[in-house]
């Protein structure tokens, strides 16, 4: 509310990227995910390349590389999982360091740090060249039914409305000289969280009556968002169209 | 628990895709029937909350992590079925906006996350309502330990997905006694959550309660506390099968993993690197293996029923409602 109203994964730029329309951006980074998801582990040129487009892609859509990587610490448990395998695993050893590990586990780990990394930064790519209203659409739009998309676009306004109502109850406490420090007073906070969640469903519902009551009916209307056009859907495929070649291949080699 | 991208392999994950493709397609039609005008923004709300209690992770041992699920929670305010589309709903903007969770793998971690947390839990949800009293308090009560087990159960499919689909040998037990040991104690957390939230809407708005359909008005009316007792049993229950399956795969993984180390024959060199690792449950002083392993179930159930019991205490101390809050 007094914030703007993109979210903090977007940044605004003006890219080819940012200007496709969010259902192509969609299926393209979905196929992409996918072809590098069923490439042969062993196929480490395959996962150079494809990091040799994601590069491409992030330098199309104008992103900052620092801000990537800011983001991609999403997978940083994964990764710690990963970093566990070569140990717990069984199979043949090899030596590191002195250090006994399993080579299946090696590869293993390698796996999810190569297939997570790409996921993810498919994923952030997505989020920072489209605002979160032109996802749910182009979801929409891609056949997703029409009761998900709604309960989704409530999930996302509602996630800043309890943001937003949260932060004036802390400084209503605040004011009235509530200082949480210790675990012990935490009983505060549990007590406005069910508070919380009367006051957020009930403005959510005066609001949903108000949409009802201007012909809501399920779906927002469309108000002339751009829609995919073919060579939208030429530009998007590019990206999966590379994967899908380099995982045909890298299948084919193995 | 969000699985990221190859986590498992693409067999299992076409698999589990295919399951939940079906079974949120068939929750879908059955909500266009009964979901009400109300309950879609009440489903946003519930979805938002289960978004942002998702972000709280905790580590768990082999290094993946567990976080509150919400699906239970879901399932009682909206039933079961509206309960798993939104849960799903979660994990797909998740993966798609946030990079928690791989797009591929979207099949087992709807799977595990919403489907298991939502169905399961509502199944026992139906079963501790049958213990408790047909109150407002029974209901809150039957909500805390469904939501509790839910997770534990979503931790025990998330276990079993790695057995049919992992990308690497490490052996089934020794994921399962992670996990689901590890979901215990965030089965807690979720548990007394899940019953403060639906506590919280039961006293303002009892006609938003999916689960509490079937009170009457001086039922609801009936906040009267359960007996301590009730409650405690039933706790008690529940947390001591948990304890003890969980210590006999826990303790099945140490066996496992020190089977498959003599079979390719990794010398002594190779579990010294890794000692405390896989420092021994077997406890020094008690000879009789079952025996141990018992009294290793029995603590662990009895630490976790004292956290349990005092964040209940402390839950049920407070009268959060009754406060206007600014």
């Amino acid at each position: 509310m007094g914030t703007g109203h993109a979210h903090a994964l977007f940044l605004h730029e003006h890219s080819k990227i940012h200007y496709l329309a969010p259902e192509a951006k969609l299926a393209a980074g979905f196929l992409f995910v996918v072809a590098a998801a069923i490439t042969p582990r062993e196929a480490v040129w395959a996962f150079l390349l494809y990091l040799a487009a994601l590069i491409a892609l992030i330098r199309i859509a104008k992103l900052r590389f620092s801000f990537l990587a800011a983001r991609l610490t999403v997978i940083i448990p994964f990764i710690l999982f990963a970093v566990f395998l070569p140990f717990v695993s069984s199979g043949e050893r090899i030596e590191v360091l002195g250090i006994g590990i399993s080579l299946e586990g090696a590869w293993a780990a390698w796996n999810v740090f190569a297939k997570a990394s790409i996921g993810a930064s498919v994923s952030i790519v997505l989020a920072a060249t489209t605002e979160l209203p032109d996802l749910i659409r182009g979801m929409e739009r891609l056949r997703v039914p029409a009761v998900m998309t709604a309960i989704a676009g409530f999930m996302i306004r509602y996630l800043e409305l309890i943001a937003d109502e949260l932060g004036r109850m802390r400084v209503a406490m605040t004011a009235r000289g509530y200082d949480p420090r210790w675990i012990w007073q935490a009983k505060p906070i549990a007590a406005s969280a069910g508070a919380m969640f009367i006051r957020s469903y009930e403005r959510g519902e005066r609001v949903y009556d108000a949409m009802l009551s201007r012909g809501y009916q399920g779906s927002m209307p469309d108000l002339g968002h751009k829609r995919a056009s073919h060579s939208d859907w030429r530009t998007a495929i590019t990206l999966p169209l590379l994967g899908i070649i380099i995982s045909v291949v890298a299948l084919r080699i193995s | 628990m969000h699985g990221p991208d190859g986590f498992l392999n693409a067999a299992t994950a076409v698999a589990t895709g295919a399951i939940s493709a079906g079974t949120i397609g068939a929750s879908i039609r059955q909500a266009r029937t009964t979901l009400t005008d109300k309950q879609i923004p009440l489903a946003g709300l519930a979805a938002a909350f289960i978004f942002a209690a998702q972000m709280f992770n905790f580590p768990v041992a082999a290094g993946t992590t567990g976080h509150l699920l919400g699906g239970t929670l879901a399932a009682i305010l909206l039933g079961p079925s509206v309960g798993a589309i939104v849960v799903t709903i979660v994990v797909i903007v998740q993966a798609v906006a946030f990079a928690d969770g791989g797009l591929t793998a979207l099949g087992y971690n709807v799977l595990n996350m919403a489907i298991v947390t939502a169905f399961g839990g509502w199944a026992a949800y139906r079963l501790f309502r049958k213990i408790f009293p047909n109150s407002a308090a029974g209901v809150v009560a039957a909500t805390g330990l469904a939501g509790g087990f839910s997770v534990v159960l979503s931790a025990a499919a998330f276990s079993v997905g790695w057995l049919f689909g992992a990308n690497t040998p490490v052996p089934f037990d020794t994921v399962f006694g992670a996990m689901v040991g590890a979901h215990l104690l965030i089965g807690v957390g979720e548990g007394v959550i899940s019953g403060m939230a639906v506590g919280a809407v039961l006293a303002a708005r009892p006609d938003l309660v999916y689960g509490a359909r079937d009170l009457d008005r001086s039922q609801l009316a009936n906040r009267k506390a359960l007996s301590t007792r009730t409650f405690l049993i039933s706790g008690f229950g529940v947390v001591l099968l948990l304890a003890v399956i969980v210590s006999q795969f826990t303790a099945d993984g140490l066996d496992g993993l020190e089977r498959v180390a003599a079979d390719t024959g990794i010398t002594a060199t190779t579990q010294e690197s890794m000692p405390s690792i896989f420092a021994d449950y077997a406890t020094e002083g008690i000879g009789n293996e079952s025996l141990s392993l018992a009294v290793a179930g029995a603590s662990g159930a009895i630490i976790t029923l004292l956290v349990g019991a005092g964040l209940f205490s402390a839950v049920r101390l407070q009268k959060p409602r009754d406060k206007a809050m600014v």
